[in-house]
């Protein structure tokens, strides 16, 4: 059997991926939100947080795992929705620290209203499919059925995200939107709805990883605090991609992955925070837009 | 046809627009002239939503837009061409039609062929990115993703604004053809005043945000005062 497959490099690429594709969605999910409102959401871990308890530990009395899992998602649509509406709206064209005051404290609030309804214990997730890694020649290869329905699931909600950007209306309404929502009104873009719109994908990308983050056992279940430290390298990821960029996001996501991954193995797994810093610093100093966002030309 | 009635519209302290009015006949063109900062572009945007006019209303076959939001508007067949084109330079030019086409909910197949047959330039480039395109294509590109839209009412904001005079001829016979053949009430923004006036039926005198002449385009293209006071135009 050929060893390279069991190897300590391809077994640390292969956690390296699979922990990658959490950044990148979390961090897809960030850059749909500042491509649609130009608003960094310093909730977006704690919104699909809460939608994930609702839907996979409130609902979990009643329905199975798929169902809930469903669940989870149109929860996070409803909150995400509501959350534009409500708070975000009367934000818009307010000064910058306004909405990130409002995020962080939106945040602070979802994390402790879902530790008073639900403790600040963990609530283990039944996790579809085994996390027993595969055997290979007796030896196991970092990869388990739970591995591949994580990066099967990212692949899926990257492919969709794209097509709906690429190839229908909707997606075309949301980027012009973005892009120019004046000229998008003057051609009879609701663009309010659009900016509605890009919360609910976000919330609902958000959801999903938080659904996949909270049933690996690593994690140790669903916490109020779940998606905080896996958050902190999605935002690192999103900016080194770049804001603008959702391939971006993804390629910084995955390529962060693999590099912390190989950190934790190699150094210290104490030091995946401070390496990620640094990678950080080094890419805004040498691309302060990202590495995948277009350069923006500025007339002086 | 679309009427405005004593437009006032106040941007802080400084009063843009005071008192405006004028109607345009369905399928007529009306030339809005003046000097910088006379109003003529936040007349343009009062009539299609983006300001808020603080007193007046505007009329479009029998419907009040002053209240409306600015996509309701132009569902309602108005086209707005703003100034510097606002095509999206980030949209390939056929992503820029589409878009045009659709709210208006029309056949996009028949549309796209309908423009590409009108500006020609643009089937050759329709998979280039409109950033790329020079500044005639993009106006040709602006023109054509409102036209797609078949609206009755068309607001042209400067669209000979740096254009070579040759492009800004074949502009302004491309202008004039749309009122007369397919009878789009056309309300054109215009510095070049002379270009504007010599297609226009009919033109309106805009200055310190106040209309100092309204009348039919020829008489205020003869007018020595109005050239030499208000439209620059001194032989």
């Amino acid at each position: 059997m050929d060893p390279f497959l069991t190897s300590r490099i391809v077994s640390d690429l292969l956690g390296g991926v699979t922990q990658g594709v959490i950044y990148g969605l979390v961090a897809l999910s960030l850059v749909l939100v500042w491509r649609s409102t130009g608003i960094l959401n310093f909730a977006q871990g704690a919104m699909p947080m809460f939608a994930t308890y609702v839907g996979m530990v409130f609902f979990a009395k009643f329905f199975g795992y798929w169902p809930c899992v469903a669940l989870s998602i149109l929860t996070g649509f409803v909150l995400g929705a509501t959350t534009e509406r409500v708070l975000v709206r009367p934000l818009y064209g307010k000064p910058e620290i306004n909405p990130i005051v409002v995020m962080v404290g939106f945040l602070i609030v979802l994390e402790s209203v879902a530790a008073a309804i639900w403790s600040s214990g963990p609530h283990s997730l039944l996790s579809p499919f085994s996390q027993v890694d595969f055997q290979l020649g007796g030896k196991p290869i970092a990869l388990s059925d739970f591995t591949l329905y994580e990066i099967g699931t990212a692949l899926l909600v990257m492919t969709l995200v794209a097509a709906l950007f690429r190839f229908t209306n909707l997606g075309l309404q949301l980027r012009a939107s973005a892009l120019a929502p004046e000229v998008s009104r003057l051609l009879g873009v609701r663009v309010g709805r659009m900016l509605t719109i890009g919360w609910i994908l976000s919330t609902g990308v958000g959801t999903v990883t938080t659904i996949l983050v909270a049933s690996k056992s690593f994690f140790q279940g669903l916490t109020p605090q779940v998606m905080d430290g896996v958050f902190v390298f999605g935002f690192i990821a999103a900016a080194v991609g770049g804001l603008e960029s959702p391939v971006g996001a993804i390629v910084a996501g995955v390529g962060m992955g693999i590099i912390l991954q190989f950190v934790t193995d190699y150094v210290n797994s104490n030091a995946i925070l401070l390496v990620a810093l640094v990678i950080l610093v080094v890419s805004l100093m040498l691309r302060p837009n990202g590495i995948f966002s277009p350069s923006t030309a500025r007339r002086v | 046809m679309i009427s405005v009635e004593g437009l006032s519209v106040s941007y802080g302290a400084v009063q843009a627009l005071r008192d405006v009015s004028f109607s345009a006949e369905t399928g007529s063109l009306t030339a809005v002239v003046g000097a910088n900062g006379a109003g003529k572009t936040t007349l343009l945007r009062s009539i299609s939503g983006l300001t808020s006019p603080s007193r007046g209303s505007i009329i479009l076959d029998g419907r009040d837009l002053r209240h409306q939001l600015p996509e309701n508007i132009a569902r309602l067949g108005v086209g707005h061409v703003p100034e510097g084109r606002g095509v999206i330079g980030e949209f390939t030019v056929e992503e820029n039609l589409r878009l045009g086409a659709l709210a208006a909910k029309v056949d996009l197949k028949a549309g796209l062929a309908e423009q590409y047959e009108r500006f020609p330039v643009l089937g050759e480039r329709r998979r280039q990115h409109a950033a790329k395109l020079s500044g005639g294509e993009r106006q040709m590109l602006a023109m054509a993703r409102a036209l797609i839209a078949q609206p009755t009412t068309l607001l042209l904001d400067e669209p000979s604004l740096g254009l070579a005079p040759l492009v800004t001829a074949q502009l302004m016979h491309t202008i004039k053809e749309l009122c007369s053949s397919h009878q789009i009430t056309v309300i054109l923004v215009e510095q070049n005043a002379s270009s504007a006036l010599r297609i226009a039926d009919r033109a309106i005198v805009l200055h310190v945000g106040k209309v100092v002449a309204s009348d039919v385009a020829s008489v205020v293209a003869a007018d020595e005062n109005l050239r030499q006071y208000y439209l620059g135009l001194v032989e």
